[in-house]
């Protein structure tokens, strides 16, 4: 697959056979892999916003801190800007250049620290000022760009409402002017009308600074909006990866199929028109995936062969990768 | 004369009254419900839904009161009503769900313990009985093999099956109304699906109304006849789901109906609503919105507009449909507030 995106321009971020397991106690000393990632592969031009959708446990938001080695990937090779991401400096290097704005934003800012503290801090742990005076002129060039009054610099974050927490947020992730930032379910926890006004500053920035974004979400309405790619992810394997517009309009993947019908349309007619594809049960524990194509317990299409082997994340049409046996039978 | 409706909501006002003041968080909100009727109640959070629901089974925190109002249900007057007389409309003939079907079932019960425990509460039957109606109900939420689910815990059930066990211990007693606050916010698109599927089929079924409290318009859409829509505690415009969407007439629905992102605006900039939501501590003395909307005039200011009929399912409080009444030439200008008055 990189040898189609490679024709295709300039790729930023590259991820290649990443695998992400986490040892969980199931007894007295013993310890199983819980595959939160299994072997995804994808890349992200410079200037692109990546989707990244699936349910809950699907693995999503671990995708996004392996990218950034938040945590140690099991397996794999990111790839940033050209560089294999191999040893601390390399990792010291990645996060100057790629930041994350996370979901909770009464969580994610420390209520100990002032608003100017907060997004001073990457400046100060990459030494990104030469004085005092350059730092805060920094500090306030921020605020102003995510739409923050500058007077505020020196309050603490609990005075703040949901989606002025977030700019915060937002301006901590720009302060050393990064290529990529890896956006964690940014605009999940506000209200819609405050989620409207973080969604156009997050394509404005993108605009202005030639950001490129791996944008995570579960509301596909938003991620449609936003991306020019969408990624769909089931128990840590990504099924299905195409242009936002054709994933939407045909998805070729049931568990896709069923998930962009369950969408909630905000217009009667087309919601009580709906013919909506309902899966029965639920999602399985990841800890005991089924064998073969995780969807396949869910898989209204489900056939013996699809137990035996994960099926290949192919590429079937110009830029539009699947992973499922039956494609052609359905 | 009409039919009376099932639950009559007059001048409802519930206030919080905390340290720092009163916040008035209904303040003046009226509406019906027939039988059998979806109505869903939209809002951001702090607008007042939530507790509009909760004023009506009196569940409210112990600084929450009902201030002045009246809620009839079934012609029966609740405000000021006795605590027993409480007793016998929860869960007999208005029940609710909540958001969290993770924090609203006791972890140390058996799922099959707390259904019984709300039957026999309710009706006289005994315990025997009560188990059978626990299956029974089950089944009928679509929980597969029922005689073994109720003698597990709740940690042994996902979030979308411990939600059909929140509907199917409301549905127990088959009350007239289900009051179902945020039902699938908590919940996954594909699970979220099956649940709404699960409540509209029932509805059908069992021919209940349903109160549906969310601030997700693709939920309202999918689900709702009627539609209330609120900010700071107040009513900004009702009607049918079809009026509210295709035909806002208040600025604030306007404003969020532009907001939200849908397959046609990719690529293209979203409208949001500018400003923050209003502070309840402080509330202005004209309408709530006109902080924040773009086209308020002085009087939005100074004086806050009274309900307003756009047609016989359609209800507005917004003046700005006075001034284009006035343009277009369908208000004549002789007594303040026109033909709505």
């Amino acid at each position: 697959m990189s040898e189609h995106i490679e024709k295709n321009g300039d790729i930023l971020v590259d991820v290649r056979h990443l695998k992400q397991y986490f040892n969980i106690n199931v007894g007295w000393l013993k310890t199983k892999p819980l595959k939160a990632v299994d072997d995804v592969s994808f890349s992200i031009r410079r200037g692109e916003t990546l989707g990244l959708v699936g349910e809950s446990g699907c693995g999503k938001t671990t995708v996004g801190r392996s990218i950034l080695h938040l945590y140690q990937p099991t397996a794999g090779e990111v790839i940033f800007n050209g560089h294999p991401i191999k040893s601390k400096a390399d990792i010291r290097e990645l996060r100057e250049k790629a930041t994350m704005v996370f979901q909770d934003p009464y969580s994610s800012l420390n209520p100990r620290m002032t608003v100017s503290d907060i997004i001073g801090e990457p400046l100060d742990i990459h030494k990104a000022y030469k004085n005092k005076e350059e730092r805060l002129h920094r500090i306030l060039e921020l605020m102003d760009q995510v739409g923050l009054n500058s007077e505020h610099a020196s309050r603490y974050a609990h005075e703040f409402s949901g989606g002025q927490r977030q700019r915060i947020g937002i301006a901590r992730a720009l302060a050393l002017k990064p290529d990529f930032i890896v956006c964690d379910e940014p605009v999940s926890a506000l209200d819609v009308s405050i989620q409207a006004q973080v969604i156009n500053m997050f394509v404005e920035l993108q605009e202005q600074m030639n950001l490129t974004y791996l944008f995570i979400a579960h509301d596909i309405l938003v991620v449609r909006h936003i991306s020019d790619r969408i990624a769909v992810m089931y128990l840590g394997k990504m099924v299905e990866l195409a242009d936002a517009a054709e994933i939407y309009d045909q998805p070729l993947h049931p568990y896709t199929r069923s998930l962009m019908s369950a969408v909630p349309q905000p217009d009667p007619k087309v919601a009580k028109a709906n013919k909506r594809i309902v899966l029965s049960g639920d999602i399985p524990s990841p800890l005991n995936a089924p064998s073969g194509c995780p969807f396949r317990t869910r898989c209204p299409n489900a056939a013996p062969c699809c137990a035996e082997a994960m099926p290949e994340f192919k590429e079937v049409k110009p830029g539009h990768f699947v992973a499922c046996h039956r494609l052609n039978e359905i | 004369m009409e039919q009376e409706p099932l639950l009559k909501v007059r001048d409802l006002h519930t206030s919080f009254f905390t340290p720092a003041g009163e916040v008035k968080a209904v303040n003046g909100v009226s509406f019906n419900l027939d039988r059998g009727k979806v109505l869903g109640i939209v809002g951001e959070s702090g607008s007042g839904k939530s507790v509009t629901a909760y004023s009506i089974m009196q569940i409210l925190a112990t600084t929450g009161k009902i201030v002045s109002g009246s809620i009839k249900l079934d012609g029966q007057e609740l405000v000021g009503a006795d605590e027993s007389v409480m007793k016998t409309v929860r869960g007999n003939k208005v029940s609710i769900i909540f958001q969290d079907p993770m924090t609203s079932l006791n972890p140390t019960y058996t799922i099959g313990h707390q259904l019984m425990e709300a039957i026999m509460l309710h009706t006289d039957r005994n315990k025997a009985q009560a188990r059978e109606r626990a299956i029974e109900m089950l089944r009928l939420v679509n929980v597969n093999e029922p005689e073994k689910r109720i003698k597990q815990y709740p940690f042994e059930f996902s979030g979308g099956m411990r939600q059909r066990v929140m509907i199917a211990m409301a549905l127990a007693c088959e009350p007239d109304i289900l009051i179902a606050d945020e039902p699938t916010t908590a919940l996954d698109v594909t699970i979220q699906a099956q649940i709404l599927e699960l409540m509209k089929s029932l509805q059908e079924e069992l021919g209940m109304a349903i109160i549906m409290i969310t601030h997700d318009l693709g939920v309202v859409a999918q689900m709702c006849d009627e539609v209330i829509v609120m900010y700071a505690g107040s009513i900004c415009e009702q009607g049918t789901a079809e009026e509210i969407f295709y035909n806002p007439k208040h600025e604030y629905t306007k404003g969020l109906m532009r907001s939200i992102p849908t397959a046609d605006t990719a690529g293209s900039k979203l409208h949001p609503i500018t400003g923050t939501p209003i502070d309840l501590l402080n509330m202005p003395e004209g309408c709530p919105f006109a902080p924040r909307c773009n086209n308020a005039m002085k009087i939005c200011l100074r004086q806050r507009c009274e309900r307003m009929r756009i047609n016989d399912e359609h209800f507005a409080a917004c003046w700005m449909n006075v001034k284009e009444g006035i343009e277009n030439g369908t208000i004549v200008r002789e007594e303040e507030g026109g033909e709505n008055a």
